[in-house]
């Protein structure tokens, strides 16, 4: 057995990021795939935003069935978001803020509300978010 | 590549990752921890059943640094370090973990 404690270091720079999910969560790879980066952004303890804009608020709409596209329903990952919000909301020795938003006219227009999604959203209108937008380091779109 | 367990045929990757996770049984799962040099004890079945559970929730293998920070959340923090896990899966406690679990690759790839 080994004696020494293996040490993951991830302290260094926290920048701030943001992503910007735009697009229906299947028939493209952005969806997913930004999906993915937030997850990594996650294991370095990054800041981030996590936006959902126009036809992106579908991908975290409840009630996804993707049988007939023969794609894996990731709509359950999502989950693992705000598991990360939680924690880094709990754990005061961990400087990371996670902000999970919907935009407010995206949602509106497509007659949905905050109790559609599969996860806790805040629901921010376009002129703020593009106050938000402008506070970031980094903003990631897909 | 394949398992044979009483029998029966489980088709792997080249790695030997299962490849239909909805055919995995606990004597595949022993199966595959000896060919990963592992004696399945309790403390490894409360890992991979974890593994299991956590997949089963979010579609997803967690990522190492998940996997510590929710081991430790439900099993204790004495089992919440990466020392623990790698002394139960001294080849990566991700990547054998979830292999023995019968999930794919993660792609933390420890």
């Amino acid at each position: 057995m080994a004696e020494t404690e293996i040490e993951f270091d991830t302290a260094g720079i926290t920048k701030k990021f943001m992503y910007v999910n735009r697009k229906a969560p299947y028939g493209t790879i952005y969806a997913l795939e930004v999906l993915e980066a937030v997850l990594i952004s996650a294991a370095f303890e990054q800041h981030a935003c996590i936006v959902f804009i126009d036809d992106g608020v579908y991908q975290i709409k409840k009630g996804q069935n993707t049988d007939a596209v023969n794609m894996k329903n990731f709509s359950k990952t999502y989950g693992i978001i705000a598991m990360e919000k939680e924690d880094a909301d709990e754990d005061e020795d961990m400087d990371m803020v996670w902000r999970i938003i919907v935009e407010k006219e995206s949602m509106e227009a497509r007659g949905l509300t905050a109790d559609d999604f599969v996860i806790d959203v805040e629901v921010i209108a376009s002129t703020e978010l593009a106050a938000i937008m402008a506070e970031q380091e980094i903003v990631i779109s897909g | 590549m394949a398992y044979e367990v009483n029998g029966k045929s489980f088709e792997s990757d080249e790695e030997g990752y299962l490849i239909d996770i909805g055919s995995w049984n606990e004597e595949l799962a022993d199966l595959i921890a000896k060919d990963e040099e592992i004696d399945m004890t309790d403390e490894h079945w409360e890992v991979v059943n974890f593994l299991r559970e956590y997949y089963n929730e979010y579609q997803i293998a967690p990522a190492v640094r998940v996997l510590v920070k929710a081991v430790k959340k439900k099993l204790g923090a004495d089992k919440g370090s990466n020392k623990y896990l790698y002394e139960l899966f001294p080849y990566g406690p991700a990547k054998q973990a979830c292999k023995i679990a019968g999930l794919p690759k993660p792609t933390g790839c420890v």
